[in-house]
């Protein structure tokens, strides 16, 4: 007796909610049933992975400050992906603008004035959307996938990266390690909770993700762009160019994803390094469709995702779980996302019961 | 050794990871079903053939056991986008990152290891040729994967197998309506997509480059993905743009090695930007694309 898919005549709301749980509890148990066989003591585990980031106001402080590029980049990438353009290059969007916005702490390290962070953080975003230009540009004028070339610009900017720090930006009294100049004070983000990392960037996020929802849920150019994700046809035949959604997705995204690397090296970082971005750019496309692409959603998942760093960093320290798992965990958490919010459009009807209306 | 000598005869081994992989995809593609996971399927072959060949399980053990690994991760891929009819895009994704994730967890305690790598065997007289000669001595593997080219190559063209696959990619509907199993076919291209992406990252981690280093990959599974639309979706094109970027990256080496003064770091770019720049001007010419694509292609099939 096999199982069937009956189309939902609408998506099921208490699924919408009840799926996503659903998956969590799935991803959980199949990655701890991997801790067990690797050795690991899961009760460990559990604990500092899972509960200890929310026990201490001191480790929940890193989980917002964690959660503020995740936030920002996923509401970015989510605005692209409802318009079925798929951004998956943040990662290098994130490095341009931690990039340009550290031309002016390299180049003016002197420089003082309340101007200088937010000049940073607007530059990092116009970096960010620099570089998502290129690949809207391949998309739009020469019919490229705009999937693979954001990818491969992702891998670009990894390297101007790494040319930038072993290079001309290389701190001169850094014992030669790849890495900038400590940035001057004005150079970086103020905090906001005395006591804690988390600063105004976090602010940012939010008023982002207050404007994403504006935009996308209210807004009539929100609206097109959706309708043109689902229908492109209908929407061009209304007079909205597939082109001018690819612009505005790209742009939109890499703007945000350039924001947030400009907020990482003000803020937690301080300087520019290799390891500026712990690949924000890729968990925050999970984070974008674990909120279903929905501005609110995306909060919950990036406080979520952002909560799973500081605990897989909590594991590796007090049970030795090794740093991949967090990856692990997240490719996963996305597979069962995936496969529970089937639930929401269909539902499972045995075969040879009657289909109620 | 002239760089160009050097170039011709490293280029097939270095288009292999390549190769390997870019054929599976075009497979799953000709059934219609787009897996953006091949990263994450080459990582994971990559060290599940390392630790096999590492614990003196050889290579044919190790290759195998590459195989199965990835096509046991892109079955769940085609399960996600076939069986629940989820979005391609964001399955082939996901299970990319649990692919990179499994192989980095798996590899930690192989870092920067190495292992033995494979013999060439030579053709005897052609290989004594100047300049040229250093084609004709190849590893087993690469051999066998030319081989597995043609195969793939007759099978997509001349058998009924082929014609299937393609009318699937083609117009589900119109197979289905033939008595084809559409969704089965298209798992079985999903798979043969995921064997012979282990094959390629194994053949990266245990033949070309024998050592174990965490995301070495590289960027060579996105690149394949690349080659496919290059190809438009032609055995012979793969072969040739998997050639082309073999020979990129030996180019690479040839010239850091003869003390070129470019920096390592634009050197290492060049294949991403070669990319980049192909997949522009293929892309461009829409007409090729639609008469050599696949119609169906990341389109759910349901009733």
């Amino acid at each position: 007796m096999g199982i069937r898919m009956i189309r939902r005549t609408t998506a099921s709301r208490r699924m919408a909610v009840l799926a996503p749980m659903g998956a969590l509890l799935l991803a959980i148990v199949l990655n701890f049933l991997l801790y067990i066989v690797m050795g690991n003591d899961p009760g460990a585990v559990f604990y500092a992975l899972l509960l200890e980031p929310f026990v201490s106001w001191s480790s929940f402080s890193e989980v917002l400050l964690k959660m503020t590029p995740l936030l920002l980049i996923a509401q970015g990438l989510a605005v692209g992906f409802r318009a079925k353009v798929i951004n998956i290059g943040a990662e290098g969007q994130f490095i341009l603008g931690a990039i340009f916005a550290s031309a002016i702490p390299v180049w003016f390290p002197q420089a003082t004035g309340g101007w200088i962070w937010p000049l940073m953080l607007l530059l990092g975003g116009m970096g960010g959307a620099l570089w998502a230009a290129l690949p809207a540009f391949w998309r739009v004028r020469l019919n490229a996938s705009e999937i693979l070339v954001t990818l491969m610009m992702s891998l670009i900017a990894a390297q101007l990266l790494a040319y930038l720090l072993v290079g001309p930006w290389k701190d001169p009294m850094g014992f030669n390690f790849p890495q900038t100049v400590m940035f001057q004070w004005d150079a970086m983000v103020p905090t906001l909770i005395p006591g804690t990392r988390v600063n105004v960037a976090l602010i940012l996020a939010l008023l982002w993700s207050a404007l994403a929802y504006v935009y996308m849920q209210k807004s009539f150019q929100g609206y097109q762009l959706v309708v043109g994700g689902l229908a492109p046809h209908a929407t061009a035949y209304a007079g909205f160019s597939e082109g001018r959604a690819v612009w505005l997705s790209l742009l939109i995204g890499g703007f945000a994803a350039g924001l947030a690397g400009a907020a990482e090296v003000a803020g937690p970082m301080g300087q520019l390094q290799r390891s500026i971005s712990s690949g924000y750019g890729y968990a925050a496309i999970i984070v974008a469709y674990l909120g279903g692409l929905h501005p609110v959603g995306i909060l919950f998942s990036s406080l979520f995702m952002a909560a799973l760093y500081i605990g897989g960093d909590n594991a590796m320290v007090s049970a030795g779980l090794p740093v991949a798992a967090v990856r692990v965990f997240q490719g996963s958490l996305l597979c069962c996302y995936l496969a529970a919010i089937v639930l929401v459009r269909y539902r499972l009807v045995r075969d040879g019961h009657e289909v109620p209306a | 050794m002239s760089a160009l000598s050097f170039i011709i005869a490293g280029m097939l081994a270095a288009a292999m990871p390549f190769l390997l992989a870019a054929l599976g995809e075009l497979v799953a593609e000709r059934s219609g079903v787009l897996n953006l996971g091949i990263e994450g399927m080459m990582a994971l072959g990559a060290v599940v053939a390392f630790i096999v060949v590492r614990h003196s399980g050889g290579h044919a053990m190790g290759f195998v056991a590459a195989g199965l690994a990835s096509a046991a991760l892109s079955l769940v891929f085609a399960w996600l986008a076939l069986g629940v009819r989820a979005n391609q895009v964001a399955a082939g994704l996901a299970i990319g990152i649990l692919g990179q994730g499994l192989s980095a967890l798996f590899g930690k305690r192989y870092e920067s290891l190495t292992v033995p790598g494979l013999p060439k065997l030579s053709v005897p007289g052609l290989s004594e040729l100047p300049l040229v000669g250093g084609l004709f001595s190849q590893d087993a593997v690469v051999w066998l994967g030319l081989l597995a080219t043609l195969a793939i190559w007759a099978t997509l063209r001349f058998s009924k197998l082929g014609l299937v696959i393609r009318a699937v990619g083609e117009n589900p509907h119109a197979a289905r309506a033939l008595g084809y199993n559409v969704i089965g076919i298209r798992y079985g291209a999903v798979a043969f997509g995921g064997l012979m992406a282990g094959f390629a990252g194994a053949y990266a981690a245990t033949v070309y480059t024998p050592l174990w280093a965490e995301g070495m990959i590289a960027g060579r599974g996105w690149i394949a993905l690349a080659l496919v639309v290059f190809a438009t979706w032609m055995t012979g094109r793969v072969v040739f743009g998997a050639v082309l970027f073999g020979a990129v990256s030996l180019a690479q080496l040839a010239a850091q090695a003869g003390g070129v003064a470019l920096n390592s770091q634009l050197l290492a770019s060049l294949p991403y930007i070669v990319t980049i720049l192909v997949l522009g001007a293929i892309s461009a010419n829409k007409r090729l694309l639609k008469v050599n694509g696949v119609a169906s292609l990341g389109e759910p099939f349901g009733r």
